[in-house]
């Protein structure tokens, strides 16, 4: 059985149809692109997989559950983490703090436990510090724990939204263009890391434009155009679908 | 902390507890004042400054405190040191009915409901609701604090009941701050999105910030309920909320120092200028301006810790 299933998903802004019933499925394990034009709905559909919006129809299922009107920190809990396409970064905090934020429901102790300094809540506190560092180890930013997240480079804060995310211990990675703003070098270094991401078990689905990181990462796409699924299939089938080159890499005829 | 920041609070500190040796019983009524008012603003700035939730009705919660120890003690002789967690519970109770239905209202919304609670809290006590507030007049004949078979009368006791709260209070709200729950009402003030979106149920840490900070300004109440004998509504005006606002604001929001230093530059400032008379005012009116033109993060601005 799929891990993430979106069944004949609809949302509607007023009188625009944002998504019109989207069905996928994302198989446990795997690298899932969701590719298609500016405004085609992808961020939309992450949107309502993590809660922030309100199917308007349709059914969502991650393993077994259906999130169908599940607050947005309930569906973290079950194992879905994101990050966001204009990266959301707790910007006047430093890198560590903002990977706690992330081990914070996985955490013990509140307000009577942190005045009194029981032991559990230090030992909870000492295991989430333990493990925020070993994510910040595993992008890349083991230097930089004590900077603060607004003054790191821009390529360093992607990473940054991606080590909190996975501070979350999530079973689905949910990536809203991880290379948006990146450089030739730092998109590469983002594919290792994403392969890295894959072969600790956690399946991913990201939406990106930059069709060299989408043909190496992914193994399946789902193309997306105003708001309706054209195509779906492996890369190299997908670069070659009619469809898909006419609504997106249409480029090609224009030459 | 950083070792000058170490050498510059145990400094005060050590001042502060001598001071009562030194100053007269009017000079040390002024520090007993911005005692109360850096207790209050520590209890705000839990609210404003660490979950930056816009909250200028904070004197609608010291007034509950204030209220239920004053009517517990002078109708039902409970001793009035014993109110203080029933003075607490009433204002944090009070706080979570009322923000409950606006707490998904973001920044000038929020506080236009928060200043609306704080007129009408004012305005119950002024009418005598349930007939026991006394109206206009308030409530009378508080007694005062008994520790240890020793009742506290002057100014240099009280003096040392309420700097030794207000150690205490900063004692135990440091460590709040570096803990998950600190952190949490953190990451609200910096993004809520996000911070919902890295599985920190957001409704809950808001509440959870104004039912705190508001039990807090209540126990704060019993003391000014005590240090005064009499209340009356006109304690609790808006303008009280106003000056809280501006202590946590000018501090630095979510700098404990900082509110510490603008507790003593707001609450004392207009006493060392008492000379000017009725341009004191102007005279603090315009250092808040320049303050908020050169500054506008704060005397101390909070920072990311280590």
């Amino acid at each position: 059985m799929a891990l993430l299933s979106l069944q004949n998903l609809t949302k509607n802004f007023g009188g625009l149809v944002a998504v019109n019933g989207v069905s996928f499925a994302v198989e446990a394990g795997s690298v899932v692109g969701l590719i298609g034009p500016n405004g085609a709905g992808k961020t939309t559909v992450f949107n309502l997989i993590t809660g922030n919006y309100r199917p308007d129809r349709g059914e969502i299922a991650f393993a077994g559950t259906r999130l169908n009107g599940l607050r947005t920190h309930r569906i973290i809990m079950l194992g879905i983490a994101r990050t966001f396409q204009n990266i959301r970064l707790f910007q006047q905090l430093t890198a560590l703090e903002n990977v706690l934020a992330g081990c914070h429901y996985r955490m013990r102790g509140g307000i009577i436990a942190a005045m009194l300094r029981l032991p559990s809540q230090q030992r909870s506190e000492q295991e989430a510090v333990e493990r925020a560092v070993r994510e910040l180890e595993f992008v890349g930013l083991g230097e930089q724990s004590l900077t603060v997240a607004k003054n790191l480079p821009y390529g360093d804060q992607r990473r940054l939204e991606i080590a909190r995310a996975l501070a979350t211990q999530p079973r689905l990675l949910v990536l809203d263009e991880p290379a948006g703003g990146m450089n030739e070098q730092e998109t590469e270094a983002l594919i290792g890391l994403i392969m890295q991401i894959r072969a600790r078990g956690i399946t991913i689905l990201l939406i990106e434009h930059d069709m060299r990181l989408v043909m190496r990462a992914c193994e399946q796409l789902v193309v997306l155009e105003y708001g309706s699924k054209i195509a779906e299939g492996p890369p190299e089938q997908v670069r070659f679908d009619p469809k898909v080159i006419e609504a997106y890499l249409g480029t090609e005829d224009d030459v | 902390m950083n070792r000058a920041g170490l050498a510059v609070a145990g400094l005060s500190a050590a001042l502060l507890s001598v001071a009562p040796l030194f100053l007269d019983a009017y000079q040390v009524d002024v520090l007993n004042s911005i005692g109360l008012y850096a207790l209050l603003a520590l209890s705000l700035n839990l609210i404003l400054g660490e979950a930056g939730l816009f909250n200028m009705g904070h004197a609608a919660f010291y007034a509950m405190g204030a209220y239920t120890a004053a009517i517990l003690n002078t109708r039902y002789q409970v001793p009035i040191l014993w109110t203080l967690p029933l003075s607490g519970a009433v204002a944090g109770v009070f706080a979570l009915l009322v923000a409950r239905p606006v707490i998904h209202l973001r920044g000038d919304y929020l506080m236009i409901v928060t200043i609306g609670v704080g007129e009408i809290i004012r305005i119950a006590l002024i009418n005598d609701v349930f007939g026991i507030t006394g109206g206009a007049n308030g409530i009378f004949g508080i007694s005062r604090p008994k520790l240890f078979g020793l009742t506290i009368r002057q100014p240099q006791e009280f003096f040392y009941l309420i700097w030794g709260c207000v150690a205490l209070t900063i004692f135990l709200f440091l460590r709040l701050k570096r803990s998950r729950f600190g952190r949490a009402l953190n990451y609200l003030r910096e993004d809520e999105v996000a911070a919902e979106g890295n599985g920190i149920d957001t409704d809950y840490y808001k509440l959870a910030a104004f039912g705190l900070g508001a039990a807090w300004a209540g126990m704060v109440g019993t003391l000014f309920a005590t240090k005064m004998t009499i209340i009356s509504p006109e304690s609790f005006s808006f303008w009280e909320s106003v000056v809280l606002f501006m202590i946590v604001i000018l501090g630095g929001a979510g700098n404990i120092a900082g509110v510490l230093l603008a507790s003593f530059l707001v609450v004392g400032l207009p006493e060392l200028f008492r000379e000017f008379a009725g341009a004191r005012m102007l005279v603090f009116g315009l250092v808040m301006m320049v303050m908020m033109v050169f500054r506008s993060q704060g005397l101390l601005p909070a920072q990311g810790r280590s």
